[in-house]
Formats: structure tokens, C-alpha cells, sequence
């Protein structure tokens, strides 16, 4: 789960609710029916009788004896037998075969800033047409949009919305990109794959926002596709992971130095949760650990925490805890590091590492003036600034 | 049985018409508090081997072909003998007059999520209500329900809302509460039929394996009350199952449980697979469903050696969330056979 939500963004989310996104979309695929495209009719409340229209066999799983399959797309290999769903909530096997039943089966839809997944260096100061289904792969005892993460798509409202309604909603929305973020894409990865497609034919870009807790094979296949990654890393310990995420730490940091071989821009949350994971020894090892696998010029933003879901017995993050973690991250050797849920905070403006200009400043999830050159170069001193900042 | 009753026996749910007439209920308090556990807690085993007609199939455990008679009776030898009673009619009204006190609705959460073949009968929940309504709770007042409307109507159960008759239907018809329940390891969204129309809940599971849990009975049942079951399945869903039922929505209102082992399954589960499935013509009665689980268990693995397969200890998936409910931690009841005391009828 990100931690893409904080209350005085509501005015952001609400300039494009699921009213109009549906008649956005469905303008779209009117507007795309000419070329053969048809969209399909919404139901009264939006979803079918039987959910038929969401549902598609899964493209990660492996068929067992007895009807039963093994789910090949996250660490977890829930092995699942007939009627029963993985742990996601959102894949069924039904008489052998899985499903996902989430494709095109949106339940989030908004245009937020770029900066609010937040990717702070890529195209900084874009919308990002961003979407969700239901479902999550993990349970974060904080997460902040549990009501859909951690829910089964028949108990929220959705709206069909195929991929290239998808992309066509970007563009009307002068999008360069489209967003899979709010919940967790992972769960939803055909659909990210199938929009990421028509988006790219369309000239729209895909960034994703997700938990990394996938399997190598099914993260090359889907998010080989994306423009961009961010990875919420939610801490560097396996403990934190068993009790508090209900996952692991290691294929997440095998996701992340998949993703840096296959050369995608990512950039890392690290969600500072007091007494549990703000421990210096902690922070500077996964420092270390992403100058080491990763390099240095990978950005990272320690968010603040706020108490929500199943931790609301702790306070949120003291500014100064997360101004200590950037300080050890720094010492390091990171070029990039950020502090996220501080509006105003100094530390959410990108510096040069060699002159430590100012070179974007940020407000809230503004980015008030872009001082990089187009040649991706400080024009202070010419160092080269890592990120994808024009597109 | 009088006319009137055997016209709403075999009409309720089938045909969604209205029960028998009240017998005078008197509506008083809401549920109470957890109850404590006695030292030992009384598990009811009812068996029948004339349960089934001469026409059932033998191959086809589950299907019908039950003589709901002696169902009746059966259920009425489960239950009145758990409070004392003579396992008469008149001993069993008064048996669930005690289970239902002075509730005012009383809800019936059946398992149907292994379609007709393994399911709880209709036929067993149409005697329930029969009693229920003996025992002074009005027909609109009862519920009968599950997760899904829609799997209820694959297991036989006919929608039925409204009106002057048993209501039954799914959580999806009204939803769930938007506020989180949480103890230990579970934070969930409670169905609103549990929270709004159950001030007492009869918990009627079945009798089966279950791939994940070891076995699945009447603690786990309690996951088609919640939003999110299907994130409490690691670890062979210990300590969810415990965890979930110390909600005290759900530990306040459950007074009896009652498991449906007409047909059992003892391998293969959760799903329907008839190869796994036997007659048993049983029911399990209990107050305390660590105990009802702890029997219900043990059920399965006689009828495991029975069939030649290993015990589900030495298969690694005993079901260990049943000693987990009943530690100094949870003290949901008893899983100690000492602890147990074993009716047999």
C-alpha cells in the first residue's frame, strides 16, 4: 500500500470523481467505437449481475491435481483450491482455471500530480491519470486505503473501464501518463499490462506505484511494460515484514535490483512508523543497500506515518526522526533523499549533489519551478541529475 | 406436529413463505456479555444410520433423500440433551428457549460455500426454525444466512426478505459495517446481519477437511462474517480463526452451535468432492465450539484412518487454531478431551 493519501489532498481527489471518469471513459469509448472500438454498457450500478465482464484467466499460475493451482504471481504461491480465492482476494479458481476478477474493474480513478505518487524525477510537474482496483497482496497493519486494498471487488463500488478507455481518459485529460497505484497493482497486473499496452499505442506513458512483492518472472512480464517504478519499501528487516505486512523483505529487494537491470527509473518510500522501523542501525542499512545494489542516484523519501488502519496507538512521525533518517541516508553516499508528508518541509526540494543548488522546488505536490536543463544537467554546474524530467 | 407446522416446515425457504405463528415471544434485552466457559463443556454427538430413506444414494451422501422427520428428532436428541432436557419436542422447545432467552432476533450463519453437496441442509435449518418459532421467536425475527446470496441459492436456500416470514439471504444484500473490528492478528468489517439482526447467533456449520485450516467446523464458519477471510489463511489460519472469534460481536452472540454432519467430508475439502465424502447422519451440538471443533475433528481423522490416509497431524495441517482458541490467551472454550464431556446419543 502507498502512502499516496493525506487529507488535505481531497480537493485534488475530488476534481475528478467516479461520475466523471465514467463519462469521461465512456465518452472515450464512443469516441474510439468509430475505429472499432465498443465500449461496453455499464449496469445500473455500474457492475454486471455475475461480474463476467471482469473477469479474465490469470496469465501466473501453474494447475495442480484435484483442481487445485498454485498462483505464480507473488512469493506468497497461495495454493488455491476450487471455489476458493488467493490471499489477494481478487483471483478465484473456478473448476481449475484461475481468474483474475479484477480486469478493467476500477474502483479508484483521479488525476493527481505526478509528484503524489510520488516520482519526483519523472516528469515533474505532469497529472497522472491514476487508477486502482481492489485487493492487495500484503495487509499493512497502516495502511491508509485498506478500505479498498483490503476488501474483495464485489464489496466496493466499481466501473468497467478497459484498457483503452484507459488510455483514451489520459489523453483527454492532457495525461502523459496513467498511474496503477491507491491499492496494490500487483494484484491487478493483467489489467496494468493490457492498459499499459493501449496506452503506449496511444502515446501515453504507465508508472506504477506498488509493494514490489512479486515474482521475478511475472514482474519482468508486467512491469517490463511500465515507465517508471515506485516501490514502497516498508522496511529492512524480515521481522517488520512477517508482523506488521504480512510479506517479505528479500524478493522485494530482488524486485528492485531486477527492476534496476532491466533499467527502469524507480524510485524508493520508506514509510518512517515510530519505534518500529526508524531504528538508526535499520536506516542505514538500507542505506547502504541501495547505494550497493542500487546506486546512488536513486531517490528516496522517508514519509511520514500517520495512525490509521490497525496502528492507531502510534504517534506520527516526529519531523525531526525523519529529518535524522535523511541526515544517516546522506552520510551514506544517497544523492537523492526526500522527506514526504511535511508540506513545506525544505527537504522536499531536489538539490545538485555536487553544488547543492536548488534545482526543483516543490510545494505540497507542486512543483513550483524546474531549473534543470533539457540535457538533464545542473545549470549551476553542469552535474548530470538523474531522472526522466521531460518527456 | 401440528398441520400448521408441517405446512411451514416444508414450504419456508423452499416456497419463501411466512413460518408458523408466533407462540407469544417476549422481546427484552440485547446480547450480553461473553459467556464464561465451564470446567467442562458438553459436546452432543446425535447419530441416526436410518436417516436417509431407503431411495438415497449411496454414492451421493449429501443429496437429499433425508427423511426430515428424523431430522427433526435428531436434532431435537442434539440439542435438548445439551441443556438437560428430555429429547422430546417439549424438551427441545425448552432447550432453545434457554439458547435464545430474551433475544429478540436470532440469526442462523448456515456454510454454503461447498454448493448443494456440502452445505448445511435446508432441511436442517427449516427444523432449527420450527423450534426457534416453538420456542417464541417470530418468524420475521429469524435469519437465516451466509457470505453470498448467491451461493445460498446453489445450496438449496431460496432468498426470501421482508414480510411476515424467516428472512434469508446473504451479507451482500445489506453489506458491512464501515468500522473496523479488531483483536490480535484480525481488523475486519463485520456483516451488518451479525451487528443488526442478531442479537443471539446459531452457528450451523458442516463437517469437512479443509486443505489450509486441517478441518473447517464452527470456529472457522465465523470467516463468512467478515469482509476479508481471505487474508487469514497463512500459517493454516492459526491464530486467525481464533483471533476472529474473540470479536466480542461475535463471541457475545454465539450461544449454540450446531454442525451438520449428515454428510462429512474427510479429504479434499473445502470444495465439494463426493470421492471424500461419507453419511455420516450425525449433528454435533455445543455451547463451546472449541469443543464441537476438538469432537468434530476428531470425527474426521477416525474416518482418515479408516480410509487408509495419514492423520492430518502427521499430513502437517492439524488443525492447530483449535488449542490456540482455547489457551490462557483466548480461553474460547475447551480443547482438552478431559475437559470434554462426550454425549453420545
Amino acid at each position: 500500500m502507498n502512502r499516496e493519501f493525506l487529507p488535505a489532498e481531497d480537493e485534488t481527489r475530488s476534481a475528478f470523481d467516479r461520475r466523471s471518469f465514467v463519462k469521461c471513459a465512456l465518452a472515450s469509448g464512443a469516441a474510439l467505437s468509430a475505429r472499432g472500438f465498443t465500449a461496453p454498457a455499464l449496469a445500473a450500478d455500474g457492475q454486471t449481475a455475475n461480474g463476467a465482464q471482469f473477469t479474465l484467466e490469470a496469465r501466473f499460475y501453474q494447475k495442480l491435481d484435484n483442481r487445485k493451482i498454485k498462483c505464480k504471481l507473488c512469493p506468497r504461491e497461495c495454493v488455491v483450491g476450487d471455489k476458493e480465492r488467493g490471499y489477494c482476494g481478487v483471483r478465484e479458481n473456478r473448476g481449475g482455471v484461475y481468474f483474475t476478477l479484477v480486469h478493467s474493474r476500477v474502483c479508484a480513478a483521479h488525476i493527481d500530480p505526478i509528484e503524489k505518487k510520488p516520482l519526483f524525477h519523472y516528469l515533474p510537474g505532469t497529472m497522472a491519470f491514476s487508477i486502482a482496483t481492489a485487493g492487495c497482496n500484503v495487509n499493512c497493519k497502516f495502511c491508509q486505503n485498506w478500505d479498498i486494498s483490503q476488501s474483495r471487488p464485489e464489496e466496493i463500488p466499481a466501473e468497467y473501464l478497459a484498457p483503452h478507455q484507459a488510455a483514451a481518459v489520459a489523453r483527454q485529460y492532457n495525461c502523459p501518463t496513467i498511474a496503477y497505484t491507491y491499492s496494490e497493482p500487483v494484484v491487478f497486473a493483467e489489467y496494468a499490462m493490457d492498459t499499459a499496452d493501449a496506452a503506449h499505442a496511444a502515446g501515453v506513458r504507465s508508472v506504477v506505484v506498488s509493494n514490489g512483492y512479486m515474482q521475478h518472472d511475472s514482474l519482468v512480464a508486467a512491469y517490463g511494460r511500465m515507465d517508471a517504478v515506485k516501490i514502497d519499501l516498508k522496511a529492512f528487516s524480515e521481522s517488520y515484514y512477517a508482523k506488521v505486512v504480512t510479506g517479505q523483505l528479500k524478493p522485494v529487494l530482488e524486485s528492485l535490483v531486477t527492476l534496476r537491470k532491466m533499467g527502469k527509473w524507480t524510485e524508493i518510500v520508506y514509510l518512517v512508523v515510530p519505534t518500529l522501523n526508524d531504528d538508526d542501525a535499520e536506516l542505514r542499512g538500507l542505506a547502504a543497500w541501495i547505494k550497493a545494489n542500487l546506486g546512488p542516484d536513486v531517490p528516496l523519501h522517508f514519509t511520514q506515518f500517520h495512525p490509521e488502519y490497525l496502528l492507531k496507538n502510534l504517534p506520527i512521525t516526529p519531523v525531526p526522526t525523519l529529518e535524522r533518517a535523511r541526515q544517516i541516508a546522506m552520510a551514506e553516499g544517497l544523492h537523492y533523499v526526500y522527506i514526504g508528508n511535511v508540506p513545506g518541509h525544505p527537504a522536499q526540494n531536489t538539490y545538485c549533489p555536487q553544488c547543492g543548488k536548488m534545482l526543483v522546488e516543490r510545494v505540497g505536490f507542486t512543483a513550483r519551478q524546474v531549473l534543470i536543463r533539457k540535457n538533464s544537467t545542473c545549470p549551476f554546474c553542469g552535474h548530470r541529475i538523474a531522472g526522466i524530467w521531460r518527456a | 406436529m401440528t398441520k400448521l407446522c408441517e405446512r411451514s416446515r416444508r414450504n419456508f425457504l423452499a416456497q419463501g413463505l411466512a413460518g408458523a405463528a408466533a407462540l407469544g415471544v417476549t422481546a427484552l434485552c440485547a446480547t450480553g456479555e461473553p459467556q464464561t466457559r465451564a470446567e467442562r463443556s458438553r459436546v452432543v454427538v446425535a447419530r441416526d444410520p436410518h436417516l436417509r430413506g431407503p431411495d438415497a444414494k449411496a454414492d451421493s451422501p449429501a443429496s437429499s433423500g433425508i427423511d426430515t422427520r428424523r431430522l427433526q428428532a435428531l436434532l431435537d436428541q442434539a440439542v435438548a440433551p445439551l441443556f438437560g432436557f428430555p429429547a422430546t419436542e417439549k424438551g427441545a422447545v425448552a432447550a432453545w428457549r434457554r439458547v435464545v432467552g430474551a433475544g429478540r432476533t436470532v440469526s442462523l450463519k448456515v456454510n454454503t460455500l461447498g454448493g448443494r453437496g456440502m452445505a448445511t441442509n435446508v432441511e436442517l435449518v427449516e427444523a432449527a426454525c420450527e423450534r426457534l418459532q416453538q420456542a417464541g421467536v417470530a418468524a420475521p425475527n429469524i435469519t437465516v444466512w451466509d457470505r453470498d446470496s448467491e451461493e445460498m441459492e446453489r445450496a438449496g436456500f431460496r432468498i426470501a426478505t421482508g414480510g411476515g416470514r424467516v428472512q434469508c439471504y446473504g451479507t451482500d444484500h445489506v453489506g458491512y459495517e464501515e468500522d473496523l473490528a479488531a483483536w490480535g492478528s484480525v481488523g475486519s468489517r463485520l456483516s451488518r446481519i451479525l451487528t443488526r439482526s442478531s442479537d443471539v447467533l446459531i452457528n450451523l456449520p458442516v463437517l469437512k477437511d479443509h486443505d489450509g485450516a486441517g478441518v473447517t467446523i464452527a470456529l472457522k464458519n465465523m470467516y463468512g462474517v467478515i469482509h476479508n477471510p481471505n487474508k487469514y489463511h497463512p500459517n493454516g489460519c492459526n491464530p486467525y480463526v481464533a483471533d476472529l472469534n474473540m470479536l466480542t460481536e461475535i463471541r457475545a452472540r454465539m450461544r449454540l452451535a450446531v454442525c451438520d454432519a449428515t454428510a462429512a467430508m474427510y479429504e479434499g475439502g473445502p470444495g465439494f468432492k463426493p470421492q471424500f465424502s461419507w453419511p455420516c447422519n450425525a449433528l454435533l451440538a455445543a455451547e463451546d465450539p472449541v469443543a464441537l471443533d476438538f469432537v468434530g475433528w476428531q470425527m474426521i481423522e477416525r474416518k482418515r484412518a479408516e480410509m487408509g490416509l495419514q492423520s492430518l497431524e502427521a499430513e502437517k495441517r492439524a488443525p492447530r487454531y483449535i488449542a490456540t482458541a482455547a489457551d490462557r490467551e483466548h480461553h474460547l472454550g475447551h480443547a482438552d478431551p478431559a475437559q470434554i464431556q462426550l454425549v453420545e446419543v
